[in-house]
Protein backbone atom coordinates (compact mmCIF):
# COMPACT_ATOMS: atom_id res chain seq x y z
CA UNK A 1 0.00 0.00 0.00
CA UNK A 2 2.65 2.51 0.96
CA UNK A 3 4.45 1.33 -2.28
CA UNK A 4 1.47 2.02 -4.38
CA UNK A 5 0.81 5.52 -3.12
CA UNK A 6 4.89 6.60 -3.65
CA UNK A 7 4.73 5.53 -7.01
CA UNK A 8 1.76 6.94 -7.59
CA UNK A 9 3.51 10.68 -5.76
CA UNK A 10 6.60 10.02 -8.19
CA UNK A 11 4.05 9.58 -11.27
CA UNK A 12 2.56 12.68 -10.37
CA UNK A 13 5.76 14.36 -10.35
CA UNK A 14 6.78 13.29 -13.90
CA UNK A 15 6.06 15.86 -16.26
CA UNK A 16 4.52 14.52 -19.24
CA UNK A 17 1.73 16.62 -20.11
CA UNK A 18 1.98 17.92 -23.21
CA UNK A 19 0.32 21.42 -23.97
CA UNK A 20 -0.44 23.55 -27.14
CA UNK A 21 0.15 27.17 -26.12
CA UNK A 22 -1.45 29.75 -28.84
CA UNK A 23 -1.27 33.00 -28.84
CA UNK A 24 -1.55 36.18 -31.16
CA UNK A 25 1.15 39.26 -30.97
CA UNK A 26 0.07 42.23 -32.74
CA UNK A 27 0.83 42.71 -36.50
CA UNK A 28 3.10 45.18 -36.78
CA UNK A 29 5.42 43.75 -34.27
CA UNK A 30 8.74 43.19 -35.50
CA UNK A 31 10.32 40.06 -36.59
CA UNK A 32 13.18 40.01 -34.46
CA UNK A 33 11.04 40.64 -31.19
CA UNK A 34 8.73 37.69 -32.10
CA UNK A 35 11.94 35.67 -32.04
CA UNK A 36 13.35 37.22 -28.93
CA UNK A 37 9.94 36.51 -27.17
CA UNK A 38 9.56 32.55 -28.72
CA UNK A 39 13.40 32.58 -26.88
CA UNK A 40 12.53 33.60 -23.43
CA UNK A 41 9.91 31.45 -23.55
CA UNK A 42 11.83 28.63 -24.34
CA UNK A 43 14.53 29.13 -21.90
CA UNK A 44 11.75 29.72 -19.54
CA UNK A 45 10.50 25.90 -20.60
CA UNK A 46 13.85 24.69 -20.27
CA UNK A 47 14.75 25.67 -16.92
CA UNK A 48 11.39 24.32 -15.47
CA UNK A 49 12.71 21.08 -16.75
CA UNK A 50 10.01 20.67 -19.72
CA UNK A 51 10.76 20.05 -23.62
CA UNK A 52 9.56 22.75 -26.32
CA UNK A 53 8.06 20.27 -28.81
CA UNK A 54 7.03 22.36 -31.85
CA UNK A 55 7.28 26.26 -32.79
CA UNK A 56 5.41 27.21 -35.52
CA UNK A 57 4.65 30.49 -36.69
CA UNK A 58 0.93 30.69 -38.66
CA UNK A 59 1.59 33.59 -39.78
CA UNK A 60 -0.53 37.07 -39.68
CA UNK A 61 -4.71 36.31 -39.85
CA UNK A 62 -7.41 38.07 -40.00
CA UNK A 63 -9.03 38.24 -36.77
CA UNK A 64 -12.80 37.29 -36.58
CA UNK A 65 -13.37 40.52 -33.76
CA UNK A 66 -11.74 42.98 -33.31
CA UNK A 67 -9.23 42.88 -30.03
CA UNK A 68 -7.30 45.87 -28.63
CA UNK A 69 -8.49 47.74 -31.92
CA UNK A 70 -6.61 45.13 -34.15
CA UNK A 71 -8.32 43.82 -36.77
CA UNK A 72 -5.58 41.44 -37.60
CA UNK A 73 -2.68 39.11 -35.42
CA UNK A 74 0.13 37.58 -35.69
CA UNK A 75 -0.31 33.69 -34.59
CA UNK A 76 1.60 31.14 -33.72
CA UNK A 77 1.42 28.03 -32.08
CA UNK A 78 4.00 26.33 -29.47
CA UNK A 79 3.65 22.59 -28.63
CA UNK A 80 5.22 22.26 -24.94
CA UNK A 81 6.20 19.21 -23.01
CA UNK A 82 6.13 19.69 -19.19
CA UNK A 83 4.13 20.25 -15.33
CA UNK A 84 1.33 22.38 -15.34
CA UNK A 85 3.68 24.70 -13.10
CA UNK A 86 5.42 25.09 -16.35
CA UNK A 87 2.48 26.30 -18.25
CA UNK A 88 1.45 28.61 -15.22
CA UNK A 89 4.88 30.18 -15.58
CA UNK A 90 4.57 31.13 -19.51
CA UNK A 91 0.53 32.27 -19.13
CA UNK A 92 1.93 34.32 -16.57
CA UNK A 93 4.54 35.91 -18.78
CA UNK A 94 2.02 36.38 -21.82
CA UNK A 95 -0.17 38.19 -19.49
CA UNK A 96 2.48 40.53 -18.89
CA UNK A 97 3.97 40.62 -22.31
CA UNK A 98 2.61 43.70 -24.06
CA UNK A 99 2.63 42.88 -27.83
CA UNK A 100 0.75 39.47 -26.96
CA UNK A 101 -3.21 40.15 -27.29
CA UNK A 102 -4.87 36.64 -26.98
CA UNK A 103 -3.49 33.37 -25.37
CA UNK A 104 -5.03 29.99 -24.99
CA UNK A 105 -3.62 26.93 -23.82
CA UNK A 106 -5.16 23.20 -24.68
CA UNK A 107 -3.72 20.00 -22.84
CA UNK A 108 -3.86 18.04 -25.76
CA UNK A 109 -1.74 14.47 -24.74
CA UNK A 110 -5.37 12.41 -22.80
CA UNK A 111 -6.58 13.48 -26.73
CA UNK A 112 -3.43 12.42 -28.42
CA UNK A 113 -4.07 9.45 -26.64
CA UNK A 114 -7.44 8.63 -27.47
CA UNK A 115 -6.60 9.17 -30.96
CA UNK A 116 -3.68 7.27 -30.96
CA UNK A 117 -5.81 4.55 -29.59
CA UNK A 118 -8.43 5.06 -32.34
CA UNK A 119 -5.51 4.89 -35.54
CA UNK A 120 -4.20 1.71 -33.72
CA UNK A 121 -7.49 -0.04 -33.75
CA UNK A 122 -7.57 1.15 -37.22
CA UNK A 123 -4.97 0.16 -38.54
CA UNK A 124 -5.36 -3.24 -36.71
CA UNK A 125 -8.99 -3.75 -38.26
CA UNK A 126 -6.88 -2.84 -42.34
CA UNK A 127 -4.20 -5.37 -41.22
CA UNK A 128 -6.90 -7.98 -40.99
CA UNK A 129 -9.04 -7.48 -43.73
CA UNK A 130 -5.63 -6.73 -45.91
CA UNK A 131 -4.39 -10.68 -44.79
CA UNK A 132 -7.03 -12.46 -46.65
CA UNK A 133 -7.55 -10.08 -49.34
CA UNK A 134 -3.79 -10.25 -50.74
CA UNK A 135 -4.20 -13.93 -50.54
CA UNK A 136 -7.70 -14.47 -52.70
CA UNK A 137 -7.42 -11.09 -54.56
CA UNK A 138 -10.53 -12.32 -56.66
CA UNK A 139 -12.35 -12.26 -53.94
CA UNK A 140 -14.89 -10.01 -53.20
CA UNK A 141 -13.01 -7.18 -54.61
CA UNK A 142 -12.88 -4.14 -51.83
CA UNK A 143 -14.60 -5.58 -49.41
CA UNK A 144 -13.09 -2.68 -46.41
CA UNK A 145 -13.84 -3.46 -42.81
CA UNK A 146 -14.54 -6.99 -41.20
CA UNK A 147 -18.08 -6.82 -39.21
CA UNK A 148 -16.94 -5.98 -35.63
CA UNK A 149 -18.70 -3.17 -34.29
CA UNK B 1 -49.64 10.30 -5.71
CA UNK B 2 -46.72 12.55 -6.04
CA UNK B 3 -44.58 9.55 -7.04
CA UNK B 4 -47.24 8.90 -10.03
CA UNK B 5 -47.12 12.30 -11.67
CA UNK B 6 -43.56 12.63 -11.44
CA UNK B 7 -42.70 9.41 -13.42
CA UNK B 8 -44.54 10.00 -16.67
CA UNK B 9 -42.95 13.28 -16.51
CA UNK B 10 -39.10 11.88 -15.77
CA UNK B 11 -39.25 9.89 -19.28
CA UNK B 12 -40.59 12.90 -21.18
CA UNK B 13 -38.28 15.57 -19.99
CA UNK B 14 -35.12 13.39 -20.69
CA UNK B 15 -36.23 12.22 -24.09
CA UNK B 16 -36.70 15.80 -25.30
CA UNK B 17 -33.43 16.90 -23.32
CA UNK B 18 -31.27 16.56 -26.38
CA UNK B 19 -33.87 16.70 -29.53
CA UNK B 20 -36.81 19.02 -29.29
CA UNK B 21 -39.74 19.33 -30.03
CA UNK B 22 -40.51 16.60 -27.55
CA UNK B 23 -43.90 16.38 -27.83
CA UNK B 24 -43.99 15.38 -31.09
CA UNK B 25 -44.82 11.21 -30.48
CA UNK B 26 -43.34 8.69 -31.93
CA UNK B 27 -40.88 9.08 -34.90
CA UNK B 28 -42.42 8.28 -38.64
CA UNK B 29 -39.31 6.44 -39.61
CA UNK B 30 -40.64 5.42 -43.09
CA UNK B 31 -42.59 8.38 -43.99
CA UNK B 32 -40.94 11.86 -44.45
CA UNK B 33 -42.97 15.13 -44.70
CA UNK B 34 -44.68 13.46 -41.33
CA UNK B 35 -48.13 13.34 -40.11
CA UNK B 36 -47.86 17.24 -39.87
CA UNK B 37 -47.25 19.70 -42.80
CA UNK B 38 -46.16 22.07 -40.36
CA UNK B 39 -43.20 19.93 -38.87
CA UNK B 40 -40.69 20.28 -41.06
CA UNK B 41 -38.23 20.16 -38.49
CA UNK B 42 -38.68 16.39 -38.59
CA UNK B 43 -35.47 13.87 -39.28
CA UNK B 44 -36.80 14.61 -42.88
CA UNK B 45 -33.52 13.80 -44.81
CA UNK B 46 -32.03 11.12 -42.46
CA UNK B 47 -29.28 13.66 -41.91
CA UNK B 48 -25.79 11.17 -40.88
CA UNK B 49 -23.37 12.66 -38.67
CA UNK B 50 -20.58 14.00 -40.93
CA UNK B 51 -17.68 12.90 -38.65
CA UNK B 52 -19.15 9.27 -38.98
CA UNK B 53 -19.12 8.73 -42.03
CA UNK B 54 -15.74 10.37 -42.82
CA UNK B 55 -14.08 9.13 -39.92
CA UNK B 56 -12.88 12.36 -38.79
CA UNK B 57 -11.73 11.66 -35.32
CA UNK B 58 -9.30 15.23 -34.43
CA UNK B 59 -11.59 17.99 -34.29
CA UNK B 60 -9.12 20.82 -33.78
CA UNK B 61 -10.13 24.00 -32.72
CA UNK B 62 -7.59 25.04 -35.57
CA UNK B 63 -9.39 23.95 -38.47
CA UNK B 64 -11.40 27.06 -39.21
CA UNK B 65 -12.50 25.86 -42.67
CA UNK B 66 -14.05 22.42 -40.68
CA UNK B 67 -15.98 24.27 -38.00
CA UNK B 68 -17.39 27.08 -39.84
CA UNK B 69 -19.80 24.55 -41.53
CA UNK B 70 -21.45 24.13 -38.50
CA UNK B 71 -21.65 27.61 -37.40
CA UNK B 72 -23.92 29.73 -38.72
CA UNK B 73 -23.81 33.25 -40.48
CA UNK B 74 -25.10 34.98 -36.93
CA UNK B 75 -21.87 33.10 -35.17
CA UNK B 76 -24.21 30.25 -33.10
CA UNK B 77 -23.54 27.00 -32.90
CA UNK B 78 -25.91 25.33 -35.49
CA UNK B 79 -27.94 22.22 -33.43
CA UNK B 80 -27.61 18.79 -34.20
CA UNK B 81 -30.97 18.12 -35.25
CA UNK B 82 -30.27 20.13 -38.20
CA UNK B 83 -26.86 19.25 -38.92
CA UNK B 84 -27.18 15.03 -38.25
CA UNK B 85 -24.02 15.00 -36.00
CA UNK B 86 -24.08 13.02 -33.36
CA UNK B 87 -23.88 13.56 -29.88
CA UNK B 88 -20.16 12.88 -29.12
CA UNK B 89 -19.08 14.66 -31.85
CA UNK B 90 -21.11 17.43 -31.23
CA UNK B 91 -20.16 17.77 -28.02
CA UNK B 92 -16.16 17.55 -29.04
CA UNK B 93 -17.18 20.11 -32.23
CA UNK B 94 -18.91 22.62 -29.67
CA UNK B 95 -15.61 22.70 -27.35
CA UNK B 96 -13.70 23.26 -30.17
CA UNK B 97 -15.71 25.77 -31.52
CA UNK B 98 -16.02 27.55 -28.46
CA UNK B 99 -12.03 27.45 -28.09
CA UNK B 100 -11.67 28.84 -31.30
CA UNK B 101 -14.02 31.65 -30.55
CA UNK B 102 -11.92 32.58 -27.65
CA UNK B 103 -8.36 32.54 -29.74
CA UNK B 104 -10.36 35.05 -32.37
CA UNK B 105 -10.62 32.11 -34.93
CA UNK B 106 -14.37 31.94 -35.08
CA UNK B 107 -16.49 35.02 -33.93
CA UNK B 108 -18.58 35.45 -31.06
CA UNK B 109 -21.11 37.19 -32.73
CA UNK B 110 -21.16 37.65 -36.74
CA UNK B 111 -24.05 40.08 -37.67
CA UNK B 112 -26.42 40.64 -34.55
CA UNK B 113 -29.35 38.80 -34.84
Amino acid sequence: MRNRTRLRFLEKKRMNRTYELMFIVRPDMAEEDLDKLISTLETAVSSSGGTMKNVEKMGKRRLAYTVRRFHDGMYILLTVEGSGGLIHELERRLRVTEPVLKFISVRIDEEQKRLDKIKAIRDARKKVSAAPAAAAPAADGGETTPAAV
Amino acid sequence: MADETKAPEAPAASEGHSQRPPSRGPRPGGGPGGPREGGRKYFRRKKVCKFCVEKIENINYKDVRLLAQFVAESGKIVPRRLTGVCTPHQRRLSSAIKIARNIALLPFAGRAM
